[in-house]
Protein backbone atom coordinates (compact mmCIF):
# COMPACT_ATOMS: atom_id res chain seq x y z
CA UNK A 1 0.00 0.00 0.00
CA UNK A 2 1.56 3.74 -0.85
CA UNK A 3 1.31 5.47 1.86
CA UNK A 4 1.86 9.68 2.26
CA UNK A 5 4.95 10.57 4.07
CA UNK A 6 2.83 12.14 6.75
CA UNK A 7 1.01 8.60 7.37
CA UNK A 8 4.80 7.33 7.40
CA UNK A 9 5.56 10.11 10.16
CA UNK A 10 2.55 9.16 12.10
CA UNK A 11 3.26 5.40 12.27
CA UNK A 12 6.89 6.14 13.54
CA UNK A 13 5.63 8.51 16.02
CA UNK A 14 3.38 5.51 17.18
CA UNK A 15 5.45 2.93 16.92
CA UNK A 16 8.08 5.14 19.28
CA UNK A 17 5.32 6.27 21.97
CA UNK A 18 1.37 5.18 21.43
CA UNK A 19 0.34 7.36 24.44
CA UNK A 20 1.10 10.98 22.38
CA UNK A 21 -2.23 12.81 22.09
CA UNK A 22 -3.33 13.41 18.66
CA UNK A 23 -3.07 17.45 18.71
CA UNK A 24 0.70 16.62 19.76
CA UNK A 25 1.30 14.57 16.87
CA UNK A 26 -0.60 16.97 14.93
CA UNK A 27 2.14 19.79 15.32
CA UNK A 28 5.23 17.15 14.92
CA UNK A 29 3.96 16.78 11.40
CA UNK A 30 2.75 20.44 10.87
CA UNK A 31 -0.95 19.30 10.20
CA UNK A 32 -4.64 19.49 12.49
CA UNK A 33 -5.66 17.38 15.31
CA UNK A 34 -8.55 15.73 13.48
CA UNK A 35 -6.75 14.94 10.41
CA UNK A 36 -4.36 12.81 12.34
CA UNK A 37 -6.94 11.19 14.47
CA UNK A 38 -8.79 10.26 11.04
CA UNK A 39 -5.36 9.28 9.52
CA UNK A 40 -5.15 7.08 12.70
CA UNK A 41 -8.69 5.36 12.82
CA UNK A 42 -7.79 4.73 8.94
CA UNK A 43 -4.13 2.72 9.63
CA UNK A 44 -6.20 0.88 12.20
CA UNK A 45 -8.81 0.11 9.85
CA UNK A 46 -6.21 -1.14 6.97
CA UNK A 47 -4.92 -2.96 9.52
CA UNK A 48 -1.44 -1.46 9.33
CA UNK A 49 -1.50 -0.43 12.93
CA UNK A 50 -2.49 -3.79 14.40
CA UNK A 51 -2.57 -3.50 17.66
CA UNK A 52 -1.08 -1.33 21.27
CA UNK A 53 1.57 -0.68 21.97
CA UNK A 54 2.11 -0.08 18.61
CA UNK A 55 2.51 -2.97 16.07
CA UNK A 56 2.94 -2.28 12.58
CA UNK A 57 2.69 -4.20 9.57
CA UNK A 58 5.50 -2.35 7.83
CA UNK A 59 5.44 -5.52 4.81
CA UNK A 60 1.82 -3.60 3.88
CA UNK A 61 3.51 -0.09 3.50
CA UNK A 62 5.11 0.57 0.15
CA UNK A 63 8.87 0.90 0.27
CA UNK A 64 8.81 0.61 4.01
CA UNK A 65 9.09 -3.42 4.31
CA UNK A 66 11.71 -4.91 5.96
CA UNK A 67 13.85 -7.83 5.17
CA UNK A 68 13.85 -9.97 7.18
CA UNK A 69 16.59 -13.45 7.99
CA UNK A 70 17.04 -15.99 10.59
CA UNK A 71 20.84 -16.79 11.27
CA UNK A 72 22.00 -19.95 12.90
CA UNK A 73 25.11 -19.42 14.25
CA UNK A 74 27.90 -21.66 15.65
CA UNK A 75 30.10 -20.14 18.43
CA UNK A 76 32.99 -21.60 20.29
CA UNK A 77 32.24 -20.06 23.54
CA UNK A 78 35.22 -18.03 25.57
CA UNK A 79 36.55 -19.38 29.10
CA UNK A 80 34.58 -17.57 32.27
CA UNK A 81 31.95 -16.22 30.40
CA UNK A 82 30.77 -18.36 28.13
CA UNK A 83 28.38 -17.34 25.69
CA UNK A 84 27.69 -14.42 27.03
CA UNK A 85 30.25 -12.01 26.07
CA UNK A 86 29.58 -12.42 22.37
CA UNK A 87 25.79 -12.88 22.34
CA UNK A 88 25.32 -9.43 24.43
CA UNK A 89 27.63 -7.44 21.52
CA UNK A 90 26.19 -8.81 18.61
CA UNK A 91 22.70 -8.00 20.44
CA UNK A 92 23.06 -4.53 20.44
CA UNK A 93 23.35 -4.16 16.83
CA UNK A 94 20.72 -2.01 15.85
CA UNK A 95 19.97 -4.37 12.94
CA UNK A 96 19.37 -7.24 15.44
CA UNK A 97 15.76 -7.84 16.37
CA UNK A 98 15.77 -10.61 18.66
CA UNK A 99 18.74 -12.99 19.44
CA UNK A 100 18.23 -16.08 21.87
CA UNK A 101 21.01 -19.17 22.83
CA UNK A 102 19.69 -22.40 21.56
CA UNK A 103 20.00 -26.21 22.49
CA UNK A 104 20.77 -28.68 19.87
CA UNK A 105 22.87 -28.11 16.30
CA UNK A 106 23.57 -24.69 16.46
CA UNK A 107 24.43 -22.13 19.57
CA UNK A 108 22.75 -18.77 18.71
CA UNK A 109 19.58 -17.80 16.84
CA UNK A 110 19.56 -14.27 15.55
CA UNK A 111 16.88 -12.52 14.18
CA UNK A 112 17.97 -9.37 12.03
CA UNK A 113 15.89 -7.07 9.90
CA UNK A 114 17.46 -4.51 7.14
CA UNK A 115 16.23 -2.35 4.49
CA UNK A 116 17.77 -4.41 1.87
CA UNK A 117 19.47 -7.84 1.01
CA UNK A 118 23.13 -5.74 0.84
CA UNK A 119 22.24 -4.68 4.41
CA UNK A 120 21.93 -7.98 5.79
CA UNK A 121 24.45 -9.61 3.53
CA UNK A 122 26.94 -6.70 4.98
CA UNK A 123 26.27 -7.10 8.86
CA UNK A 124 26.45 -11.21 7.94
CA UNK A 125 30.01 -10.98 6.66
CA UNK A 126 31.50 -7.88 7.66
CA UNK A 127 30.26 -7.97 11.09
CA UNK A 128 28.76 -11.25 12.34
CA UNK A 129 31.59 -13.69 10.41
CA UNK A 130 34.39 -11.90 11.27
CA UNK A 131 33.86 -12.10 15.46
CA UNK A 132 36.74 -14.37 16.80
CA UNK A 133 34.44 -16.67 18.21
CA UNK A 134 32.12 -17.44 15.41
CA UNK A 135 32.77 -20.56 13.69
CA UNK A 136 30.29 -20.34 10.85
CA UNK A 137 27.02 -18.71 10.29
CA UNK A 138 23.51 -19.96 8.23
CA UNK A 139 21.72 -17.30 7.24
CA UNK A 140 17.50 -17.73 6.26
CA UNK A 141 15.82 -15.14 4.65
CA UNK A 142 12.28 -14.59 5.92
CA UNK A 143 9.30 -15.06 3.03
CA UNK A 144 5.94 -14.50 4.55
CA UNK A 145 4.91 -13.74 7.98
CA UNK A 146 1.79 -15.28 9.10
CA UNK A 147 1.77 -14.63 12.84
CA UNK A 148 4.22 -12.17 14.86
CA UNK A 149 3.72 -11.84 18.95
CA UNK A 150 0.66 -13.78 18.83
CA UNK A 151 -1.04 -11.64 16.55
CA UNK A 152 -2.51 -13.21 12.98
CA UNK A 153 -1.23 -11.05 10.05
CA UNK A 154 -2.87 -12.82 7.24
CA UNK A 155 -5.51 -14.69 6.29
CA UNK A 156 -6.25 -14.97 9.96
CA UNK A 157 -9.89 -12.36 10.20
CA UNK A 158 -11.52 -14.65 12.67
CA UNK A 159 -14.99 -13.20 11.75
CA UNK A 160 -18.00 -14.01 14.41
CA UNK A 161 -19.93 -16.20 13.00
CA UNK A 162 -22.12 -16.56 15.30
CA UNK A 163 -25.85 -15.78 14.34
CA UNK A 164 -27.18 -12.04 15.64
CA UNK A 165 -29.41 -13.65 18.07
CA UNK A 166 -29.49 -17.08 19.40
CA UNK A 167 -31.15 -18.61 22.47
CA UNK B 1 56.49 33.23 44.33
CA UNK B 2 57.05 37.19 44.62
CA UNK B 3 54.48 38.59 43.04
CA UNK B 4 50.46 37.99 42.37
CA UNK B 5 49.67 35.01 40.72
CA UNK B 6 47.71 37.03 37.91
CA UNK B 7 51.33 38.66 37.25
CA UNK B 8 52.67 35.62 35.85
CA UNK B 9 49.26 35.07 33.55
CA UNK B 10 49.51 36.08 29.84
CA UNK B 11 47.05 39.60 29.41
CA UNK B 12 45.58 37.92 26.33
CA UNK B 13 44.20 34.91 28.33
CA UNK B 14 43.36 36.84 31.37
CA UNK B 15 41.26 39.15 29.00
CA UNK B 16 39.39 36.11 27.60
CA UNK B 17 35.76 35.69 29.55
CA UNK B 18 34.40 32.05 31.29
CA UNK B 19 31.42 31.44 28.90
CA UNK B 20 28.66 32.59 29.83
CA UNK B 21 26.83 29.18 29.31
CA UNK B 22 29.54 27.51 32.07
CA UNK B 23 28.20 29.90 34.49
CA UNK B 24 24.25 29.15 34.23
CA UNK B 25 25.16 25.80 34.11
CA UNK B 26 26.60 25.95 37.33
CA UNK B 27 23.52 26.82 38.90
CA UNK B 28 21.37 24.40 36.95
CA UNK B 29 23.78 21.67 38.26
CA UNK B 30 23.10 22.58 41.92
CA UNK B 31 19.25 21.72 41.58
CA UNK B 32 17.41 18.39 41.62
CA UNK B 33 14.45 17.56 39.10
CA UNK B 34 15.57 20.14 36.48
CA UNK B 35 14.66 19.59 32.96
CA UNK B 36 17.56 20.85 30.62
CA UNK B 37 16.93 22.72 27.27
CA UNK B 38 20.03 23.69 27.34
CA UNK B 39 22.41 21.11 26.32
CA UNK B 40 24.06 21.66 23.08
CA UNK B 41 24.63 17.69 21.96
CA UNK B 42 22.16 14.78 20.94
CA UNK B 43 20.12 12.91 22.94
CA UNK B 44 21.46 9.80 21.17
CA UNK B 45 23.67 7.73 21.89
CA UNK B 46 26.60 6.93 19.22
CA UNK B 47 25.25 4.32 17.35
CA UNK B 48 26.11 0.91 17.87
CA UNK B 49 28.08 -0.09 14.62
CA UNK B 50 30.86 2.65 15.42
CA UNK B 51 31.04 2.00 18.96
CA UNK B 52 31.44 -1.41 18.05
CA UNK B 53 34.33 -0.77 15.39
CA UNK B 54 36.16 0.99 17.92
CA UNK B 55 36.08 -1.15 20.24
CA UNK B 56 36.95 -4.13 18.20
CA UNK B 57 40.34 -1.92 16.68
CA UNK B 58 41.50 -2.03 20.79
CA UNK B 59 41.09 -5.61 20.56
CA UNK B 60 43.17 -5.79 17.37
CA UNK B 61 45.93 -3.54 19.49
CA UNK B 62 45.19 -0.63 16.94
CA UNK B 63 46.97 1.93 19.88
CA UNK B 64 49.53 3.70 17.54
CA UNK B 65 49.86 7.42 16.29
CA UNK B 66 48.23 8.41 12.57
CA UNK B 67 49.67 9.91 10.26
CA UNK B 68 49.21 14.03 11.18
CA UNK B 69 46.27 14.86 9.38
CA UNK B 70 44.65 11.17 10.30
CA UNK B 71 44.20 8.05 8.53
CA UNK B 72 44.40 7.98 4.73
CA UNK B 73 41.45 5.77 4.90
CA UNK B 74 39.51 8.27 7.00
CA UNK B 75 40.70 11.03 4.43
CA UNK B 76 39.24 9.46 1.80
CA UNK B 77 36.18 8.58 3.24
CA UNK B 78 35.91 12.55 4.45
CA UNK B 79 36.37 13.51 0.88
CA UNK B 80 34.19 10.80 -0.64
CA UNK B 81 31.49 12.14 2.01
CA UNK B 82 32.02 16.21 1.26
CA UNK B 83 31.64 15.05 -2.55
CA UNK B 84 28.62 13.27 -2.54
CA UNK B 85 26.90 15.15 -0.08
CA UNK B 86 27.73 18.19 -1.03
CA UNK B 87 29.55 18.90 -4.42
CA UNK B 88 32.56 19.63 -3.15
CA UNK B 89 35.80 18.20 -4.24
CA UNK B 90 39.09 17.58 -2.09
CA UNK B 91 41.82 16.30 -2.38
CA UNK B 92 42.45 13.58 0.52
CA UNK B 93 46.54 13.37 0.49
CA UNK B 94 46.55 17.76 0.74
CA UNK B 95 43.54 18.94 1.69
CA UNK B 96 42.09 17.52 4.87
CA UNK B 97 42.98 17.52 8.26
CA UNK B 98 41.40 15.25 10.94
CA UNK B 99 41.14 16.67 14.18
CA UNK B 100 40.42 17.07 17.84
CA UNK B 101 36.91 18.32 17.54
CA UNK B 102 35.65 20.83 14.78
CA UNK B 103 36.87 23.22 17.91
CA UNK B 104 40.06 22.99 16.88
CA UNK B 105 40.25 23.27 13.15
CA UNK B 106 38.74 26.44 14.24
CA UNK B 107 41.52 27.45 16.07
CA UNK B 108 43.83 25.87 13.39
CA UNK B 109 42.11 28.17 10.84
CA UNK B 110 42.39 31.51 12.79
CA UNK B 111 46.46 30.69 14.14
CA UNK B 112 47.24 29.87 10.48
CA UNK B 113 45.88 33.04 8.97
CA UNK B 114 45.91 36.00 11.72
CA UNK B 115 48.54 38.55 12.27
CA UNK B 116 48.73 40.33 15.46
CA UNK B 117 45.69 42.67 15.67
CA UNK B 118 43.67 41.53 12.00
CA UNK B 119 39.61 41.64 12.57
CA UNK B 120 37.56 38.83 11.97
CA UNK B 121 34.12 38.92 11.36
CA UNK B 122 31.90 36.60 13.62
CA UNK B 123 28.27 36.64 12.43
CA UNK B 124 25.98 36.44 16.13
CA UNK B 125 24.06 35.38 18.00
CA UNK B 126 26.99 32.83 17.56
CA UNK B 127 28.28 29.89 19.33
CA UNK B 128 30.34 31.08 22.69
CA UNK B 129 34.13 29.70 21.26
CA UNK B 130 34.32 31.52 17.97
CA UNK B 131 35.54 35.63 19.45
CA UNK B 132 37.72 34.10 22.26
CA UNK B 133 39.69 31.61 19.51
CA UNK B 134 40.37 34.88 17.34
CA UNK B 135 41.89 36.78 20.38
CA UNK B 136 43.73 33.71 21.36
CA UNK B 137 45.19 33.68 17.96
CA UNK B 138 46.21 37.37 18.17
CA UNK B 139 43.32 39.11 16.05
CA UNK B 140 40.72 40.86 16.57
CA UNK B 141 36.99 39.49 16.54
CA UNK B 142 34.75 42.25 15.17
CA UNK B 143 30.62 41.24 15.98
CA UNK B 144 28.36 41.45 13.11
CA UNK B 145 24.86 41.48 14.51
CA UNK B 146 22.09 40.03 12.88
CA UNK B 147 18.36 41.09 13.40
CA UNK B 148 15.30 38.87 14.36
CA UNK B 149 13.03 40.63 11.86
CA UNK B 150 15.48 38.81 9.04
CA UNK B 151 15.00 35.38 11.11
CA UNK B 152 18.89 36.22 12.16
CA UNK B 153 20.18 35.73 8.77
CA UNK B 154 23.06 38.27 8.06
CA UNK B 155 22.83 40.41 4.81
CA UNK B 156 25.58 41.74 2.84
CA UNK B 157 24.82 45.27 3.70
CA UNK B 158 25.83 44.19 7.56
CA UNK B 159 28.95 42.38 6.59
CA UNK B 160 29.88 45.23 4.39
CA UNK B 161 29.36 47.61 7.30
CA UNK B 162 31.37 46.12 9.68
CA UNK B 163 34.59 45.62 6.74
CA UNK B 164 37.51 47.75 7.88
CA UNK B 165 41.14 47.55 5.76
CA UNK B 166 42.29 44.70 9.19
CA UNK B 167 39.41 43.06 7.99
CA UNK B 168 41.27 39.53 7.28
CA UNK B 169 38.12 36.92 7.48
CA UNK B 170 34.30 36.41 8.59
CA UNK B 171 33.18 33.42 10.28
CA UNK B 172 29.95 32.18 9.48
CA UNK B 173 28.28 28.76 11.34
CA UNK B 174 24.92 27.81 9.16
CA UNK B 175 22.66 26.29 10.24
CA UNK B 176 23.74 28.43 13.38
CA UNK B 177 24.15 27.22 17.10
CA UNK B 178 22.03 29.51 18.98
CA UNK B 179 19.52 30.48 16.70
CA UNK B 180 18.47 27.02 14.49
CA UNK B 181 19.08 29.80 10.90
CA UNK B 182 20.16 28.28 8.17
CA UNK B 183 20.66 30.42 4.71
CA UNK B 184 19.70 29.42 1.29
CA UNK B 185 21.71 29.00 -1.51
CA UNK B 186 20.78 32.02 -2.94
CA UNK B 187 21.46 33.61 -0.14
CA UNK B 188 24.82 32.11 0.77
CA UNK B 189 25.87 33.76 -3.37
CA UNK B 190 24.52 36.93 -1.99
CA UNK B 191 27.10 37.07 1.13
CA UNK B 192 29.82 35.41 -1.39
CA UNK B 193 29.38 38.56 -3.63
CA UNK B 194 30.68 41.33 -0.49
CA UNK B 195 33.09 38.42 0.57
CA UNK B 196 34.78 38.13 -2.39
CA UNK B 197 34.90 41.98 -3.07
CA UNK B 198 36.95 42.35 0.09
CA UNK B 199 39.28 39.41 -0.80
CA UNK B 200 38.15 38.38 2.52
CA UNK B 201 38.92 34.23 3.72
CA UNK B 202 35.87 32.32 5.14
CA UNK B 203 35.69 29.93 8.00
CA UNK B 204 32.38 28.01 6.89
CA UNK B 205 31.00 26.25 10.18
CA UNK B 206 29.21 23.27 8.85
CA UNK B 207 29.10 21.26 11.83
CA UNK B 208 25.15 21.12 11.56
CA UNK B 209 24.99 20.15 7.93
CA UNK B 210 23.72 16.81 8.28
CA UNK B 211 20.83 18.86 10.84
CA UNK B 212 18.81 20.39 7.93
CA UNK B 213 14.86 19.74 7.80
CA UNK B 214 13.24 21.89 5.21
CA UNK B 215 15.88 22.57 2.25
CA UNK B 216 18.77 20.83 1.60
CA UNK B 217 21.85 21.88 2.97
CA UNK B 218 24.37 24.02 0.19
CA UNK B 219 28.17 24.13 1.51
CA UNK B 220 29.29 27.53 1.17
CA UNK B 221 32.82 25.87 -0.69
CA UNK B 222 30.04 24.87 -3.10
CA UNK B 223 29.35 28.75 -4.32
CA UNK B 224 30.94 30.37 -7.21
CA UNK B 225 34.50 31.40 -6.55
CA UNK B 226 34.21 30.53 -2.89
CA UNK B 227 36.28 27.18 -3.08
CA UNK B 228 39.33 29.11 -3.23
CA UNK B 229 38.93 31.06 -0.13
CA UNK B 230 36.90 28.75 2.10
CA UNK B 231 38.27 26.83 5.46
CA UNK B 232 35.27 24.83 5.09
CA UNK B 233 34.88 23.01 8.74
CA UNK B 234 32.93 19.80 9.59
CA UNK B 235 32.87 16.99 12.02
CA UNK B 236 30.93 14.32 13.77
CA UNK B 237 29.72 14.95 17.13
CA UNK B 238 26.28 16.20 16.04
CA UNK B 239 24.91 14.63 12.52
CA UNK B 240 26.50 11.06 13.78
CA UNK B 241 26.14 11.91 17.90
CA UNK B 242 29.57 11.36 18.94
CA UNK B 243 29.87 14.77 20.67
CA UNK B 244 32.15 12.97 23.21
CA UNK B 245 34.73 11.72 20.43
CA UNK B 246 35.79 15.12 20.10
CA UNK B 247 36.53 14.25 15.73
CA UNK B 248 36.06 16.87 13.69
CA UNK B 249 38.21 17.88 10.31
CA UNK B 250 38.93 20.63 8.00
CA UNK B 251 39.25 20.71 4.26
CA UNK B 252 40.91 23.55 2.76
CA UNK B 253 43.18 24.73 -0.44
CA UNK B 254 46.18 22.89 -0.13
CA UNK B 255 48.54 25.74 0.40
CA UNK B 256 46.17 26.39 3.72
CA UNK B 257 46.01 23.23 5.12
CA UNK B 258 49.90 22.69 4.64
CA UNK B 259 50.45 25.68 7.35
CA UNK B 260 47.36 24.93 9.37
CA UNK B 261 49.23 21.02 9.68
CA UNK B 262 52.29 22.14 10.82
CA UNK B 263 50.84 24.26 13.54
CA UNK B 264 49.06 20.28 14.04
CA UNK B 265 52.16 18.60 13.78
CA UNK B 266 53.55 20.71 16.90
CA UNK B 267 50.34 21.13 19.07
CA UNK B 268 48.43 17.60 18.44
CA UNK B 269 50.51 15.29 16.60
CA UNK B 270 47.10 13.63 15.38
CA UNK B 271 43.62 12.61 16.48
CA UNK B 272 42.89 9.47 18.18
CA UNK B 273 43.88 6.17 16.30
CA UNK B 274 40.92 4.24 17.19
CA UNK B 275 38.04 6.84 17.47
CA UNK B 276 39.86 7.68 13.55
CA UNK B 277 38.83 3.60 13.01
CA UNK B 278 35.41 4.53 14.77
CA UNK B 279 34.60 7.58 11.96
CA UNK B 280 35.67 5.62 8.97
CA UNK B 281 32.67 2.63 9.96
CA UNK B 282 30.33 6.14 10.70
CA UNK B 283 31.39 7.45 7.10
CA UNK B 284 30.66 3.94 5.88
CA UNK B 285 27.60 2.63 7.01
CA UNK B 286 25.66 4.87 9.31
CA UNK B 287 23.32 7.00 7.35
CA UNK B 288 20.10 5.40 7.95
CA UNK B 289 20.31 5.77 11.95
CA UNK B 290 21.68 9.57 10.48
CA UNK B 291 18.68 9.88 8.42
CA UNK B 292 16.67 8.52 11.52
CA UNK B 293 18.02 11.09 13.61
CA UNK B 294 17.21 13.84 11.76
CA UNK B 295 13.67 12.93 10.92
CA UNK B 296 13.30 12.68 14.51
CA UNK B 297 14.77 15.79 15.69
CA UNK B 298 12.51 17.24 12.90
CA UNK B 299 9.50 15.90 15.00
CA UNK B 300 10.59 17.72 17.69
CA UNK B 301 10.89 21.11 15.97
CA UNK B 302 7.55 20.89 15.16
CA UNK B 303 6.55 20.39 18.17
CA UNK B 304 8.27 22.51 20.01
CA UNK B 305 7.73 26.01 17.98
CA UNK B 306 4.08 25.20 17.42
CA UNK B 307 3.81 24.98 21.26
CA UNK B 308 6.28 28.14 21.93
CA UNK B 309 4.10 30.39 20.00
CA UNK B 310 1.24 29.15 21.61
CA UNK B 311 2.19 29.95 25.18
CA UNK B 312 3.04 33.50 23.80
CA UNK B 313 6.60 33.07 22.92
CA UNK B 314 7.58 34.65 19.61
CA UNK B 315 9.59 31.89 17.55
CA UNK B 316 10.69 31.62 14.34
CA UNK B 317 10.87 27.83 12.90
CA UNK B 318 14.57 27.57 12.23
CA UNK B 319 16.06 25.74 9.42
CA UNK B 320 18.47 23.35 10.81
CA UNK B 321 20.18 22.43 13.89
CA UNK B 322 18.51 21.03 17.03
CA UNK B 323 17.89 24.64 18.74
CA UNK B 324 14.92 27.46 18.50
CA UNK B 325 15.72 30.74 19.73
CA UNK B 326 12.24 32.00 21.06
CA UNK B 327 11.74 35.75 21.67
CA UNK B 328 11.21 36.31 25.96
CA UNK B 329 10.10 40.00 25.32
CA UNK B 330 6.77 39.34 26.14
CA UNK B 331 7.21 38.46 29.73
CA UNK B 332 9.03 42.03 30.25
CA UNK B 333 12.37 40.30 31.60
CA UNK B 334 15.69 40.60 30.09
CA UNK B 335 17.08 36.82 28.95
CA UNK B 336 19.15 36.21 31.80
CA UNK B 337 16.08 36.83 34.23
CA UNK B 338 14.03 34.87 32.54
CA UNK B 339 16.55 31.97 32.41
CA UNK B 340 17.47 32.14 36.40
CA UNK B 341 13.74 33.26 37.34
CA UNK B 342 12.08 30.19 35.04
CA UNK B 343 14.85 27.46 36.54
CA UNK B 344 14.33 28.80 39.98
CA UNK B 345 10.20 28.72 39.58
CA UNK B 346 9.81 25.84 37.48
CA UNK B 347 13.11 24.11 37.26
CA UNK B 348 13.38 24.50 33.44
CA UNK B 349 17.06 24.90 32.00
CA UNK B 350 17.37 27.68 29.02
CA UNK B 351 20.37 29.59 28.18
CA UNK B 352 20.16 32.86 28.09
CA UNK B 353 20.30 34.43 24.25
CA UNK B 354 23.52 37.29 25.20
CA UNK B 355 25.58 34.65 26.03
CA UNK B 356 25.72 34.28 22.50
CA UNK B 357 26.80 37.98 21.62
CA UNK B 358 24.65 41.49 22.00
CA UNK B 359 21.82 40.57 19.55
CA UNK B 360 20.83 37.56 21.67
CA UNK B 361 19.39 39.78 23.94
CA UNK B 362 15.87 39.53 25.00
CA UNK B 363 16.21 35.67 23.49
CA UNK B 364 16.85 32.19 24.77
CA UNK B 365 18.00 29.29 23.67
CA UNK B 366 16.41 26.44 24.33
CA UNK B 367 17.80 22.62 22.55
CA UNK B 368 15.11 20.35 21.41
CA UNK B 369 17.62 17.59 21.86
CA UNK B 370 16.06 16.14 24.31
CA UNK B 371 12.98 13.37 24.32
CA UNK B 372 9.18 13.79 23.58
CA UNK B 373 7.98 13.40 27.23
CA UNK B 374 10.58 15.61 28.68
CA UNK B 375 9.84 18.20 26.00
CA UNK B 376 5.96 17.98 26.93
CA UNK B 377 6.70 18.92 30.53
CA UNK B 378 9.11 21.25 29.84
CA UNK B 379 6.91 23.08 27.76
CA UNK B 380 4.03 22.80 30.48
CA UNK B 381 6.05 24.32 33.05
CA UNK B 382 7.34 27.02 30.77
CA UNK B 383 3.69 27.57 30.22
CA UNK B 384 2.81 28.40 33.73
CA UNK B 385 5.87 30.62 33.97
CA UNK B 386 4.78 32.51 31.00
CA UNK B 387 0.92 33.05 32.51
CA UNK B 388 2.34 33.77 35.96
CA UNK B 389 4.40 36.76 34.63
CA UNK B 390 1.43 38.13 32.28
CA UNK B 391 -0.29 38.33 35.92
CA UNK B 392 2.90 40.02 37.51
CA UNK B 393 2.35 42.71 33.64
CA UNK B 394 -1.21 43.69 34.21
CA UNK B 395 -0.59 44.98 38.15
Amino acid sequence: MKLSSEEIEILKILEEDHKLPAATIASMVMSDEETVQNTIKKLEDQKIIMSYPTLINWSKVEGQSNIVAMIEVKVTPKRGVGFDEIAERIARFPEVSSLYLMSGAYDLSITIEGKTMQQIARFVSEKLSTFEHVVSTTTHFMLKKYKHDGVIFEGGDEKDRRMVVTP
Amino acid sequence: MKNEYSSYLSQTAKEIQPSGIRKFFDLAASMEGVISLGVGEPDFVTPWNIREATILSLEQGITSYTANPGLLELRQEICKYLKNRFSVQYNPKNQVIVTVGASQAIDLAFRAILNQGEEVLIVEPAFVAYGPLVSLAGGKPVPVSTSPENGFKVTPEQIEAAITEKTKAILICSPNNPTGTMLTKDELAELAKVIQKHDLILISDEIYAELSYDETFTSFAAIDGMYERTILINGFSKGFAMTGWRLGYLAAPAEFVSVMLKIYQYTTMCAPHMLQIGAIEALRNTFNEVEEMRKSYQRRRNYIVQSLNEIGLDCHTPGGAFYVFPSIRSTGLSSEEFAEELLKAEKVAVVPGNAFGESGEGYVRCSYATSMAQLQEALKRMQRFVESRKMVLQK
